[in-house]
């Protein structure tokens, strides 16, 4: 099977009502990072996100993978900052993307419990899944999302609002997939959690991409005097 | 005065002993609404999914056209049904006037709409809860309509009650088209209108409350849906 990576943005632009919210962005994603969207509110994190995942339509430019684009969407997954939980209990929550796969319904209850342990929910497998707490609801996001084992994923602030167990045990589930060489791209705000996941950062503000680079050069050497301003925690 | 107490006492008796004619009357009347509910279930669901997830360039009307057409009045749904299965009218040899099918039409014109608007407000909420997802995950529009309507049977079922509520308390339309015929097209609102008149009030109240224990019936399962939907698992 053909590679979905790189990813290619080209002059992307998206504008609503006369308001230029990002763009224009030339960028490349390649394999195996865990690339971090790092930038203020309001700096177009979030739209950029759902324009390279298709759920945010271009207002110019393009986005290309290296396969077609129908093939390439079945090869990626998307959390939301605010997680998606169907009406239906934990464990269905769980096998819904896989049935939409063609898997029966035997195998995806055993990768649906085995993606429950391994997110300490097996307990609540039975449960209404809009009645479980935050951090379990985006726990289960998560694991929704890699269990047909994507070949991309895109995670919107996955831990914004999340204490910091919650916040450890997402992390902890992050790096494990970076570490099996899924390729991640997350959006966050906060610095901490960039340092500690980051392999590749893009720096956004203003709906642009201001600068991008290895985690490595862009926290120990960064080329622009906003990115030093903003690594130094100031408001800009 | 007398005459409600007596015509209490003896629509209970009627109750008690089950009464042949009460029974016909009844198991007519629910095989009618059920049969309609079930046809009006079955293109009501979907047309107000298909119209809370597509979008089209008469969509607006669309939805303000089934809108209005919840208020039709059964009187004149009646009428026009009458029309179209007459001998002259274009379906009339097909034999379907005063026939408990006729009154299954009639019924179904009238709920359709019913059963879509309500449908329609209850998956464009889900809709918009799960659009990022189920667009996320590559889904066809057949697979968001069939997990949409899965996914919200709860308020959907509340859909069809509500039609169900509706049929059955019909009389306007299907007095029309079924010609409340003994033993053939009677239902409970036909005959509770015919013995009104006949002034035998007790099989009147009879089936006025059976009409009523049908309609609480249907409210309480209703509510009862309402609690499942709030409960812990599912």
């Amino acid at each position: 099977m053909k590679a979905t990576l790189p990813l290619k943005l080209r002059d992307v632009c998206v504008r609503r009502r006369g308001k230029t919210l990002i763009g224009p962005i030339d960028l490349s994603l390649d394999a195996g990072d865990l690339t971090i969207v790092l930038g203020p509110n309001g700096a177009g994190k979030t739209t950029l996100m759902r324009a390279m995942h298709g759920l945010q339509r271009l207002s110019s430019g393009s986005i290309n993978y290296a396969v077609p684009t129908v093939a390439a969407r079945d090869a990626q997954a998307f959390v939301s900052q605010h997680p998606i939980m169907m009406r239906r209990s934990l464990r269905d929550n769980l096998i819904y993307p896989l049935k939409l796969r063609g898997t029966s319904r035997d195998e995806a209850t055993v990768m649906a419990e085995d993606w429950a342990a391994r997110i300490e929910l097996t307990h609540a497998l039975s449960q209404a899944a809009p009645n479980l707490s935050g951090g379990e609801k985006q726990k289960v996001a998560l694991a929704r999302a890699l269990i047909t084992k994507p070949e991309l994923v895109f995670l919107d602030e996955p831990c914004a609002n999340l204490d910091g167990h919650a916040t450890r045990d997402i992390e902890t589930m992050l790096l494990a997939e970076r570490d099996v060489g899924r390729t991640l791209v997350m959006s966050t705000h906060d610095l901490g959690q960039a340092r500690r996941l980051a392999t590749r950062v893009i720096f956004m503000l203003k709906g642009r991409v201001h600068e991008t680079g290895t985690a490595d050069s862009f926290f120990s050497t960064p080329k622009t005097a906003e990115a030093v301003a903003f690594l130094k925690g100031d408001i800009v | 005065m007398y005459d409600i107490w007596d015509g209490i006492k003896s629509a209970l008796y009627l109750l008690v002993t089950l009464d042949r004619d009460l029974i016909e009357i009844t198991l007519r009347s629910l095989q009618v609404t059920l049969m309609a509910v079930a046809i009006g279930s079955a293109i009501g669901l979907p047309l107000g999914a298909w119209l809370a997830i597509r979008r089209f360039r008469y969509r607006r009307v669309a939805i303000a056209v089934l809108n209005a057409f919840m208020g039709l009045p059964p009187v004149v749904v009646g009428l026009i049904v009458y029309l179209l299965l007459s001998r002259s009218g274009p379906f009339g040899v097909f034999g379907l006037l005063f026939t408990p099918t006729a009154m299954i039409i009639a019924q179904v014109i009238i709920i359709t709409p019913l059963i879509a608007s309500i449908a329609h407000q209850a998956i464009r909420e889900l809709w918009a809860e799960y659009h990022d997802l189920l667009i996320s995950l590559n889904t066809s529009k057949g697979q968001r309509i069939r997990t949409l309507i899965w996914d919200g049977r709860r308020p959907l079922i509340t859909a069809s009650l509500a039609g169900f509520g509706r049929g059955i308390g019909e009389v306007g339309a299907i007095m029309i088209v079924g010609g409340n015929i003994d033993h053939a097209t009677r239902v409970l609102t036909t005959a509770i209108a015919l013995e009104t008149g006949k002034g035998d009030f007790a099989l009147a109240l009879g089936l006025g409350f059976v009409l009523i224990f049908l309609s609480l019936f249907v409210n309480f399962a209703t509510h009862a849906l309402g609690r499942t939907e709030r409960g812990r698992f599912w």
